[in-house]
């Protein structure tokens, strides 16, 4: 693997099958009485959040603390940061505290990838969210999850598998990264949104597009639902919540349409009641609550794989060898 | 991912043991571990990956054909105790099953060649985060010396004197198509 990972796309198929496999061995640890490995024992991991990302940051925390990692939590909210330091001089302070990793989440998308090729910092850079940009840890434990329920025996592979992700696709990093990295493991992805939601270039992606989701629901192995995101929106994108909710919402009787085997995904936090009734979240196909569980698997994986080498000795010159 | 070598070029190398020999070696160990025991009672035998969980599936096998009991069979990986973890580059993590609650049990740990003895180290680690055993054993089909820490085998297969620039290399049917132990000089792969 290389030493940061800042998109989906930086993943080969064999990085990404080795994360989940990796995954999958953390995953067992959750059922051991001590729920922590030495493996990364003196190593700093430092989560640098200019966002606002309660659930990813304790995600992170969790799984940089089952590897005995020590962990820094440094905030936009009352520190430095807020009363205007660039991210440059961060990165000097974080540089000088010696940390071997920095989990960035950044509401500007390629700020993660300044900071790692800008010669600012030697750690290893991990984006937890960059703007509208991409978010990969997230599409990692998406794909892992797919992969313990539609692939479960050792050895197969998410080939030929549909997955269709439903929503506010023009504001979501999720959906940029699972399209990226699904198409790496071989799944065709159809994106679902109304043509305001969608974003411009969507053609290049290589995945298809449908503006009807009652057309897609019954051929979807997964089904992926998108939040709306409101605080990034100025301007109207559709006519009312109700509206939205009623053509691209999934409710009872639209999971009725899907096959036995398929299964409800969304990345969180959701919105009862707008892009998924209450009733599809609790039911059973639901698995949203399992990838909660499956991203500190995933992202132990991610910090172990880009951590615990020797490898990671800083070059002088550039690390995009 | 980095598959289990399984490349099927015949290196040189004299055979130390063949199919046979690595069958009757496993049949004596499988005996002096139930005579140690005094029977199967409270074992759980833990193969270390890759090659030991071969080898104590075949240990288990034996028993259960002794004494008619089924012994728990699992696997230990020992990657992420190791002690040299941070001087190679990152290191592909096998299986680990713990097929039964260890505490008060006797585990019986199972490698193909015992070295060095650090990555019995690294099980003994491993181990103490997941239960605490009555006892802990060591079962090797080959002791080649040269140990590094104060670590020795209860059940060893063959004791095979050699230099440290020899290579022993243990083949199993289950990952390599057949069973065999042989002596290659360093510097061929």
């Amino acid at each position: 693997m290389k030493r940061h990972l800042l998109s989906a796309a930086d993943l080969s198929r064999d990085d990404a099958e080795l994360v989940l496999a990796t995954a999958a061995e953390m995953r067992a640890l959750a059922d051991r009485p001590i729920k922590k490995l030495p493996a990364l024992r003196g190593r700093t991991v430092v989560n640098l959040f200019f966002e606002d990302s309660t659930r990813t940051r304790i995600s992170f925390e969790a799984a940089a603390k089952r590897l005995s990692a020590d962990v820094i939590n440094f905030s936009a909210k009352g520190s430095s940061l807020s009363k205007g330091e660039s991210l440059k001089d961060t990165a000097l302070t974080l540089e000088a505290m010696g940390a071997d990793a920095v989990v960035v989440r950044h509401g500007a998308s390629g700020a993660p990838h300044r900071l790692a090729h800008s010669g600012w910092v030697h750690s290893s850079v991990v984006n937890a969210g960059d703007g509208t940009h991409e978010h990969p840890t997230q599409a990692l434990l998406d794909a892992f999850t797919m992969w313990r329920h539609l692939a479960p025996q050792k050895g197969q592979s998410l080939d030929g598998h549909r997955v269709a992700v439903v929503g506010d696709v023009l504001h979501s990093r999720v959906a940029r990264s699972n399209a990226l990295l699904l198409q790496t493991l071989g799944a065709e992805v159809t994106l679902v949104a109304p043509p305001t939601l969608l974003p411009v270039g969507v053609d290049t992606w290589g995945v298809e597009t449908s503006y009807d989701l009652d057309a897609v629901l019954p051929k979807a192995d997964v089904v992926m639902m998108l939040r709306v995101q409101r605080e990034r929106m100025n301007g109207g994108f559709f006519p009312t919540p109700r509206e939205y909710s009623r053509r691209y919402g999934l409710d009872g009787r639209r999971m009725a349409t899907l096959q036995d085997h398929a299964i409800v995904m969304h990345p969180g936090p959701m919105v009862r009641g707008m892009e998924i009734s209450a009733d599809v979240a609790d039911s059973d196909r639901s698995v949203i609550v399992e990838q909660v569980t499956n991203g500190v698997a995933v992202r132990m994986a991610v910090l172990y794989l880009l951590l615990s080498g020797s490898d990671d000795t800083p070059t002088p010159e550039g690390d995009d060898a | 991912m980095p598959a289990p070598q399984t490349e099927a070029v015949p290196e040189p190398g004299r055979i130390v043991l063949d199919a046979r020999d690595v069958a009757r070696a496993l049949t004596r160990i499988s005996h002096e571990i139930l005579e140690r025991n005094k029977g199967a009672r409270d074992l759980v035998l833990l193969g270390i990956p890759s090659r030991g969980v071969p080898l104590a599936e075949r240990i288990g096998a034996k028993i259960a054909a002794v004494e008619g009991v089924e012994v728990p069979v699992g696997s230990l990986d020992v990657t992420m105790y190791r002690d040299d973890l941070r001087l190679k580059p990152a290191r592909t993590l096998l299986h680990t099953e713990i097929p039964a609650d260890l505490d008060g049990r006797t585990v019986v740990l199972v490698d193909d060649v015992l070295f060095s003895g650090r990555t019995i180290r690294a099980a003994l680690d491993a181990l103490t985060e997941i239960g605490r055993p009555a006892a802990v054993r060591l079962a090797v089909l080959v002791d080649r010396g040269h140990r590094e820490l104060p670590i020795r085998a209860d059940f060893v297969g063959k004791n095979l004197p050699t230099s440290l620039v020899e290579r022993v290399r243990v083949t199993v049917a289950e990952i390599d198509g057949d069973d065999s132990v042989t002596i290659q000089e360093r510097g061929g792969s």
